[in-house]
């Protein structure tokens, strides 16, 4: 029995050694992870992590041209500012008008996006439709369009004389305008300041819905069949399959593309920049990611490093915030 | 998805269900290809005809002549910024899926100290606005010296989150730990077994990344705008969007750009359909 309870010395060091062995394997097995984990981490560290570090330091600093004289004795000298660049910023009307612009847009726009991939999703995933390869492809078609590319094309189908969604009012307006004897004008101008948000907001849905519908397409096909057979069994019709079944098994991947799509909208870029092309009254400031853009080519003021970071950190602090609520909101809201 | 044939009578639908079914997926059909339509259309028009012919009707033939008014508009440079952002893409898409793959391996097979702050570092990655990374990035490449050279470009888009995500499941999927046992009993050492081994195993997946990557890195604006500034550097988003914003343009060789631009990737969209899905089945279903 005591041999049980209390080893002998060699099979204390039998199991030291053991020990020894694991834990020299596991070292090895740490190391040669790192190894493959290697070439990311460091391409991380210098895309990711040095640049926020250096911008969390920029906007920080302000620059300012060296020496005493207006011009400076050559060189610009950064001195510490602390939160001059971050009172600028949240002080300047451009940011907070750009960012209601953002959000005006994003309120609008995710919905009807989302909204339409979710029903495109669940036509296809229902079992009545043929030739599902078809329009699974028409829908996403779009997507394989870059951003860019999209926003140059859409700004022309907008343009006034160009587009040919008013060429077509045009004529329904003349043929109106004759029957009814006073003068009926059904053309649309994208580019006034009231409609260039729901203008922009086209083209982003254009681009995007068939990709979310893509993803929750993939969601829906993921769900076990038996679960519709077993609902059906209990007299559920299709409708309540939807409701009670699909809708909420792909709540993970609404979650997930509701974030995506608030943090893709906080940055707008595209097709704003795109616009401002044929619109100068748009400036080069009007959303928030082209007010940071701008203030680093110092082509609008405050500019330089500084001004800019604390305005690429200032909206990365918005879309978290953003987010952060949308899923608390979420989660408070199924349990 | 259920043949049809197989419906039981009890659960057809009604008409009336079925005609809306097909006339919204329809609809929904049209109006995302239509810009497609107008846009292959557009681009063999002349202004005049642009302005004065039926949008979705073909009318004069000007193909050679908008063709001639891009080459002129680009100083010729317009094959040479697909090039470019072909070379990007391809580069970057490679390296970035190797990395990807690479790093996926580690955390999927390996136990590494640490590994509970690289997840959260991972998913910080993932859902970071990557716009707004481009002003920080800018400051630091700048400061290098890197700005207004290919890698200013090449080597953020090698950095993908997403790829590691994806790497990393599709190892754990695609790659049974017996195989790896037995590889390292045949004397094989950690690097072949993973360039002849688990490359070998894991090539449709990387397909998957690579096209995540690649089109990506030729959809961004924002990178290459602050990054490059010499026009042989450009990439073609860049290149058509100067031609748009700096010339009164012939439209209908600014949409025959953006056709002959986007021509790659459609080409590229429909020969690789199935990858695209299973990386988007990995999005939807673990995300």
């Amino acid at each position: 029995m005591s041999t049980l309870t209390r080893p002998t010395a060699p099979e204390r060091l039998v199991t030291e050694q053991r020990a020894q062995a694991n834990r020299r394997r596991r070292r090895r097995e740490g190391r040669i992870g790192w190894g493959f984990f290697a070439p990311f981490a460091i391409l991380f560290v210098l895309t990711f992590v040095i640049p926020i570090l250096v911008s969390i330091r920029s906007s920080f600093f302000t620059e300012k041209a060296a020496g005493d004289s207006l011009y400076g004795g050559g060189g610009m000298v950064e001195t510490f500012a602390f939160l001059d660049n971050y009172a600028q910023v949240l002080g300047n009307a451009t940011f907070w008008e750009g960012m209601g612009r953002v959000l005006l847009f994003g309120a609008f726009q995710i919905p009807v996006m989302l909204g339409g991939a979710l029903i495109l999703a669940l036509l296809l995933d229902s079992f009545i439709v043929r030739r599902v390869a078809f329009f699974r492809l028409s829908y996403f078609l779009p997507y394989a369009i870059p951003g860019v590319i999209a926003a140059l094309v859409w700004t022309y189908i907008f343009s006034p004389g160009l587009s040919p969604i008013n060429q077509t009012l045009g004529s329904i307006s003349e043929w109106l305008t004759g029957l009814l004897g006073n003068n009926v004008d059904l053309t649309i101008d994208f580019f006034a300041p009231g409609t260039i948000i729901a203008s922009m907001a086209t083209m982003t849905t254009w681009t995007f819905m068939g990709y979310n519908m893509l993803i929750f397409l993939a969601a829906l096909q993921a769900i076990p069949h038996d679960l519709y057979e077993a609902a059906r069994l209990d007299g559920a019709g299709e409708f309540d399959i939807v409701r009670r079944i699909k809708v909420p098994m792909v709540g993970q991947a609404t979650l997930l593309a509701v974030l995506l799509s608030i943090i893709g909208t906080v940055q707008l870029f595209n097709e704003p920049t795109v616009l401002a092309a044929v619109n100068p009254w748009m400036g080069n400031d009007y959303t928030p990611m082209m007010l940071a853009y701008s203030s680093m080519m110092g082509t609008t003021s405050p500019s330089g490093a500084g001004p800019a970071s604390a305005v690429s950190i200032s909206m990365a602090v918005i879309a978290g915030i953003l987010a952060a609520i949308f899923a608390l909101v979420q989660k408070r809201s199924t349990r | 998805m259920a043949p049809t044939t197989q419906t039981p009578p009890s659960l057809r639908p009604s008409p009336a269900t079925l005609a809306i079914t097909r006339i919204v997926l329809i609809a929904a059909a049209v109006l995302f290809l239509a810009p497609v339509y107008w846009l292959i259309v557009s681009s063999t028009k002349s202004n005049p005809d642009l302005i004065s012919s039926n949008g979705l009707l073909f009318a004069g033939n000007n193909i050679v002549e908008n063709y001639t008014a891009l080459m002129s508009w680009t100083q010729g440079n317009f094959w040479r910024w697909v090039g470019n952002s072909m070379l990007y893409s391809t580069v970057a898409g490679v390296l970035g899926t190797l990395v990807s793959v690479s790093a996926g391996y580690a955390l999927a097979k390996f136990r590494m100290p640490g590994k509970a702050g690289i997840q959260l570092a991972i998913l910080g990655g993932l859902l970071m606005p990557i716009a707004l990374l481009t002003v920080p990035l800018y400051i630091f490449f700048n400061g290098l010296g890197l700005t207004n050279t290919i890698w200013a470009v090449i080597i953020p888009s090698c950095v993908s989150p997403f790829g590691v995500f994806l790497g990393r499941m599709f190892v754990d999927a695609g790659v049974p730990d017996e195989l790896l046992e037995a590889s390292r009993l045949d004397g094989s050492g950690e690097v072949r077994t993973f360039f002849t081994l688990v490359l070998r195993l894991l090539a449709p997946a990387m397909v998957t990344i690579f096209l995540f990557i690649f089109v990506a890195t030729w959809n961004n604006f924002l990178l290459p705008l602050m990054m490059l500034n010499s026009a042989e550097l450009k990439p073609v988003t860049l290149g058509l969007y100067g031609m748009m914003s700096y010339f009164s343009p012939q439209y209908g060789a600014v949409l025959q750009g953006a056709l002959l631009s986007v021509i790659p990737l459609v080409v590229l969209f429909f020969v690789l359909q199935r990858y695209w899905q299973s990386g988007l089945t990995a999005g939807a279903v673990k995300g």
